[in-house]
């Protein structure tokens, strides 16, 4: 947390005001549809599954607003954070959660598989890992075709213990690929502690010398620290000098999934980690900064009136219709397998 | 016109689609400075530079996974898995990735890659060398798999199977890399699921895929001048999409069919095609719907062994004889 004296207007410094808004803005966003999500599976609204990331949106805010257009994210099931990040809008993504027609891919993929090309949204994968070697290929067609954008894949800290981790992070050293792989180690799997099941005790950092990596551990919950390291990472994969493992110190609010009550977690663990609620932090930085409050809560109105807005249209969105069932299996855009 | 071996086919076959179009990118294990396990890839390295024919770590997940990331994004990968028993490793791709990406995002992701791998028995390799897993991938939806048979099928299709904007899993028997045939010169272009008939003949269909496939014409001309029995025997060449018309046009005409696999007995690409026969043309047939498979058994790798559980032709002429005799 800042310890700068309120008074100080160091808003010129290498982040600067109007990017330290946008974290804003986008933390609270994420937070305020997240908390919607959760309320509306309350009322039986959001179907399925579906895993928050409340508690974790410094990492998804920090990385996404230092991107630039055109860079490309993969992410995982508990990817709503990060679509949202990339600027797909609220109602999008709580339509495909409540599996309605006006849902980002009308309800034919879910919460899981959150995908918005046209926003670099290069999809949501649920086996855990997976999307590491396919950022690795998306990162070797920007090498190959001498493009700049750079490839970030998202994923957890029980992720470093399988082996699709592993094969990318030794393929994309060796091909020297401009791709970032960011861990956000929030201390669990799904219900095991990650220190109960990984030889060392950083999941990510200390993997990282097996791969010739610098090892970088930071704080997840502050999304200045994590705007910095994800520049840092982007300038040098786009000057060529490969890929980057980030492991960012974090913890979720909720449960695993929103199945899970979370009882497996010691007692005082949570209040401590709220204390340092991403949010909290970064409202105090901006008050550090001398970012006045109306301006604060004129972005927190904003969000808040988009996210009703948008709840109130998937409410009235139609389920997706039946013409849509078997279409897009194939190119062709049908599911034809024989003539 | 060149006589030319089913694996030069395939040197042949990644050069063209390389040199037509520089989306065409080549990777997989050993595939490049040593030119293939199978020798299958000599030259395309010195001929397409390190930058498009690229050796890999033994990392099937990573080949396969960088494959699809580079086909979403615009390039045409050609990943190679050095044995189709490998599939097994990198599974996820094959049956969750590739073929449910385009589905699940409603149609906005794209996947346009070919896996090419050797596959089959004959070689002596054992249980975890020699398997046909075709069926493995016949059954998931949003694959497209491919089988050739002879040197210009394998340029033709691999052809096809590139330019195809879907995930194809292209499959090179092992034991027909050193087979010849006929290749004429210049571009060679094919269609997946397209089958053909190979032998014309009136009483019997007999469905046959790769290694099967000579083996089920040899089967064949034996009936022929042995027995009198005159076989149709038709390449199914591709399983997805499956030319189901010349197989239910052909049974039509013969009333029987056979299908020879390579397969385990269990969940094989010709039971598929009998059900279909049996639904669609059950009015058409003369007698039972027969497969002739390897049985329900693991590889073994001794020579004499290996030859005995698989299809042969004299097992295929008497089976055929048998049934059309009862
Ligand atoms: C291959 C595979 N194994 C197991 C699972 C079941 N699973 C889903 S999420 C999860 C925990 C993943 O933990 P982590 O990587 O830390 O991510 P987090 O959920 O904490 O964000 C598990 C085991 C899966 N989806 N895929
Ligand atoms: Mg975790």
């Amino acid at each position: 947390m800042s310890k700068k004296p309120a008074q100080s207007p160091a808003l010129n410094d290498d982040i600067g005001e109007a990017t330290r808004l946008e974290l804003y803005r986008s933390q609270v966003n994420i937070r305020e549809a997240e908390q919607r999500a959760y309320d509306l599976f309350l009322q039986n609204l959001v179907k399925g599954t579906s895993h928050l990331s409340l508690g974790q949106e410094a990492v998804a805010a920090g990385f996404a607003v230092a991107m630039k257009k055109g860079d490309l994210s993969f992410c995982t099931y508990r990817g709503h954070a990060h679509t949202l990040a990339r600027g797909v809008p609220v109602e999008k993504v709580l339509g495909e959660l409540m599996q309605r027609d006006n849902g980002l891919m009308r309800g034919k993929g879910g919460s899981m598989h959150l995908t918005s090309e046209e926003h670099g949204v290069m999809g949501s994968y649920a086996i855990i890992g997976a999307h590491l070697p396919i950022a690795c290929g998306a990162a070797w067609r920007a090498q190959y075709k001498k493009q700049d954008d750079v490839s970030v894949c998202f994923f957890g800290d029980g992720t470093t213990n399988i082996g699709a981790f592993h094969e990318a992070l030794n393929f994309a050293a060796v091909w020297k690929l401009p791709v970032i792989f960011v861990c956000e180690n929030n201390l669990y799997m799904e219900y095991t502690p990650i220190a109960d099941v990984t030889a060392v005790p950083s999941p990510a950092g200390d993997r990282a010398s097996a791969y010739g990596l610098e090892k970088i551990v930071i704080d997840g919950n502050d999304a200045d620290v994590v705007y910095r390291a994800a520049i840092k990472a982007y300038d040098k994969a786009r000057a060529g000098g490969g890929p980057s493992l980030i492991e960012c110190l974090t913890y979720r609010h909720s449960g695993h999934s929103r199945a899970d009550p979370a009882k497996y977690r010691p007692e005082g663990e949570l209040e401590k980690w709220k204390e340092r609620d991403p949010i909290k932090i970064y409202r105090e930085r901006l008050k550090a900064f001398g970012i006045g409050d109306d301006v604060v809560a004129k972005i927190d109105a904003d969000v808040k009136r988009v996210v009703d807005e948008a709840t109130e249209a998937c409410k009235a969105s139609p389920n997706p219709p039946m013409d849509i069932l078997t279409t897009d299996v194939y190119a062709d855009g049908g599911f034809a397998w024989r003539n | 016109m060149a006589e030319l071996t089913y694996r030069d086919a395939v040197i042949r076959g990644i050069a063209q689609e390389m040199a037509r179009d520089e989306d065409v990118v080549f990777l997989g294990e050993d595939v490049a400075k040593a030119g293939g396990v199978f020798k299958a890839t000599v030259g395309l390295y010195e001929q397409f530079g390190p930058l498009r024919v690229r050796d890999t770590p033994i990392s099937e997940q990573a080949i396969l996974g960088a494959a699809m990331g580079a086909a979403m994004t615009g390039l045409k990968p050609i990943a190679e898995i050095m044995f189709s028993d490998f599939f097994a490793v990198c599974f996820d791709y094959i049956a969750n990735e590739f073929p449910k990406s385009r589905y699940m995002t409603n149609g906005q992701t794209k996947c346009p890659l070919v896996v090419r791998t050797g596959n089959g028995a004959g070689s002596r390799f054992g249980a975890q060398h020699s398997q046909s897993v075709e069926n493995w991938c016949m059954m998931i939806p949003g694959l497209k798999v491919v089988a050739p048979s002879s040197p210009i099928d394998v340029i033709g299709l691999l052809a096809a199977s590139v330019r195809d904007p879907d995930p194809v899993i292209f499959l090179e028997h092992k034991s027909l890399y050193a087979t010849k045939g006929e290749v004429p010169d210049g571009e060679i272009l094919d269609k997946l699921g397209t089958a053909k008939i190979l032998r014309p003949g009136k009483d019997a269909t007999i469905v046959a895929l790769a290694l099967m496939v000579p083996r089920a014409l040899a089967a064949a001309e034996k009936l022929a001048k042995e027995e009198g029995i005159d076989c149709e025997v038709i390449d199914v060449r591709s399983l997805v999409p499956l030319d189901t018309q010349t197989i239910l046009g052909s049974v039509a005409k013969t009333h029987r069919c056979f299908s020879v696999e390579e397969n385990p007995r269990l969940c094989g690409w010709g039971a598929e095609i009998m059900s279909i026969i049996a639904d669609e043309a059950f009015y058409d047939l003369d007698g039972p719907l027969v497969r002739i498979t390897t049985p329900h058994c693991p590889l073994p790798a001794a020579d004499i062994l290996e030859d005995a559980i698989l299809p042969t032709v004299d097992r295929i002429a008497e089976r055929i004889k048998r049934t059309l005799n009862s």
